[in-house]
């Protein structure tokens, strides 16, 4: 099986949140990078399969030079080859422009399957795998827990949790399948997979390497555009309910909850 | 010119879902602001007749699509139906549910027609005539105000579940439901829906739960969640975890609220045990009321709670559920 996954960067979740001074962006200093946790899930069941089934994982990473590391991780973990999609006329796209960017370097490789996350963790947006989906003219099946190749190769069953409900979903390949927690646990890299992973092979393509316009891309090139980034909202201080005893507390809750809160 | 506000509703097995009347009242609000008119979507299998009902809350029309073909979601057959009916109609405004359906559409329908998309969205607002949104992200460690470019046409966007505020229905009003022709090629539905497993039955989703009562690494063990169930019991809730509660396998991975569990948006929210790291915090922050019990008192639950109680859950649990009944009466 001929397999991709697509990557990203993210900063890692502990790290604080600010608003950088122009107010539409996030402070990027002090932000340790890593890659995204959905896409991880990804990268994983596409070596699964490969450990099943024979052929080639490709991981397809877009964004700065820094994407390089999480790349080198990918391939650490087994992955084949790699490709970074990288110009700096990238920086801020949304999620149109980067599908059209991955699309470009997508669409000239042979796969069967190509995963991505099902969101990023820092736009939680989740647009890109459906999107590159219709770049590429093919199915997408979001938010997978559970994965099974048919054993001619030919489709998928993919399970999807939906409110109340599993639904389990078969569609013929080449598709998109878009992981969510649950999928798979994704393995460490050995020490061995990160010697081997400086020797194979990583490219990197600019947007005129794929024959795209710049400017149609990044921060200028928005559909979404950002107006401007806030803190979360306060809200209303809360009080600490008093009694003296717990019996005491629970009954001064409930009453808050009845008269003053008016939910129960 | 693109004018008026079109909201996508949705049905299960023939039933309007919530979702659909707070997309139809907020639609309705936006429709008044832009001084223009709101119409109802909704796709389906012999669902015309129900679809009258959403003029109701608000509709001046509702378009139906009836096809057996529509009757479960499948992006395959919603998107080409949907494109139709947004080409034919021109709205300025585009807005679906964010609940899993709504979240997978709009994602494969906005890239169909080469639009932004503003995911998950907490409110609305029209200014200088065009939609302003707000949507929380990293976590809702931020909140973004996002607008759209001018030749971004509709404005897509999906709005949170349990969030927007659903108007009085008003049998008086009534919708004329139009009758969308379905032009769907057959080859072209190439994802078939294998199989539909239900969740343990009578079990309300956390995402469309009203009342919830969660349990953290405070509960000690999966007995521990026996008085919280007790609770939920007695106020009609779901019970909830929190990703420690999760990973230490006391609870279902589809119980965690949190960044890496659901989103969840009741009127009631109990943590129990529940420290309130931000990533849990992303997951609850837009309920309505927040109840913390915790014997830690600097416990950062606290930081966001309506109401705290700093004490050991398991004396303070039961007796509250004890109240909580003879209040209901």
């Amino acid at each position: 099986m001929k397999i991709i996954a697509c990557i990203k960067q993210v900063p890692d979740t502990e790290t604080q949140i600010k608003v950088a001074p122009d107010g539409t962006s996030i402070a990027q200093d002090d932000i340790k990078w890593i890659m995204n946790p959905y896409d991880e899930y990804g990268v994983e069941e596409a070596l699964q399969l490969k450990e099943k089934f024979g052929g080639e994982v490709t991981v397809v990473g877009l964004g700065p030079k820094r994407v390089t590391e999480s790349l080198r991780t990918a391939l650490a973990m087994g992955a084949d080859k790699a490709v970074l999609v990288t110009d700096d006329a990238l920086e801020g796209s949304d999620a149109l422009a980067v599908s059209k960017a991955l699309g470009a370097a997508i669409k000239d490789l042979e796969y069967d399957l190509i995963f991505t996350g099902q969101r990023g963790v820092d736009d939680d947006q989740g647009l890109v795998g459906a999107s590159l989906a219709e770049t590429l003219g093919i199915p997408h099946l979001a938010v997978i827990t559970k994965l099974e190749v048919a054993e001619d190769g030919a489709s998928v069953k993919a399970s999807r949790p939906v409110e109340g409900q599993t639904v389990v979903l078969e569609t013929p390949l080449p598709a998109i399948v878009t992981a969510q927690k649950g999928l798979n646990e994704p393995r460490y890299a050995s020490l061995p997979g990160i010697m081997k992973a400086k020797k194979k092979p990583l490219e990197e393509k600019s947007l005129a390497d794929l024959g795209l316009d710049a400017s149609e891309f990044g921060t200028a090139g928005r559909k979404l555009k950002v107006i401007e980034l806030t803190p979360p909202p306060e809200r209303k201080p809360g009080q600490i309910v008093d009694g003296e005893s717990p019996e005491e507390k629970a009954a001064n809750v409930a009453k808050l909850l009845h008269e003053e809160a008016k939910v129960i | 010119m693109a004018q008026g506000v079109m909201v996508i509703a949705e049905q299960r097995d023939g039933d309007i879902r919530k979702i659909s009347y707070e997309l139809v009242s907020e639609g309705r609000r936006l429709a008044d602001a832009l001084g223009q008119g709101l119409t109802a979507v909704l796709l389906g299998a012999g669902t015309k007749d129900k679809a009258a009902e959403l003029g109701q809350y608000g509709a001046d029309k509702v378009i139906a699509a009836d096809d057996e073909r529509l009757a479960t979601y499948t992006a395959d057959a919603y998107v080409p139906v949907i494109s139709e009916i947004v080409k034919a109609n021109d709205p300025a405004v585009l807005l679906l549910g964010a609940s899993s359906l709504g979240k997978d559409l709009s994602a494969r329908l906005s890239a169909r027609l080469g639009v932004g998309m503003a995911q998950d969205c907490v409110s609305f607002a029209v200014e200088d005539g065009k939609l302003i949104a707000v949507r929380p992200i990293y976590a809702g460690k931020a909140y973004a105000k996002v607008s759209f470019s001018d030749d971004s046409m509709p404005q897509m966007a999906t709005a949170r579940p349990n969030v927007m505020a659903i108007n009085e229905p008003d049998a008086g009003k009534s919708a004329d439901v139009e009758d969308a022709g379905v032009n769907l090629d057959d080859s072209a539905l190439k994802t078939k829906v294998a199989e539909v497993i239900k969740d343990e039955s009578g079990k309300v989703d956390l995402t469309e739960a009203d009342k919830i009562v969660s349990g953290g690494r405070g509960m000690k063990g999966p007995e521990g969640f026996q008085v919280l169930e007790d609770l939920a019991a007695a106020i009609g809730g779901s019970v909830g975890a929190s990703r420690s509660a999760v990973d230490a396998g006391w609870r279902p991975h589809t119980d965690q609220v949190g960044q890496t569990g659901k989103v969840v948006s009741p009127n009631l929210y109990i943590a129990c045990g529940i420290s309130g790291a931000i990533q849990h915090l992303a997951g609850m922050s837009t309920s309505k009321v927040i109840v913390a019990i915790n014997k830690d008192p600097d416990a950062p639950i606290f930081q966001k709670a309506d109401y705290g109680v700093v004490d050991d859950l398991f004396k303070v649990v039961p007796p509250l559920t004890e109240e909580l009944k003879k209040v209901q009466g």
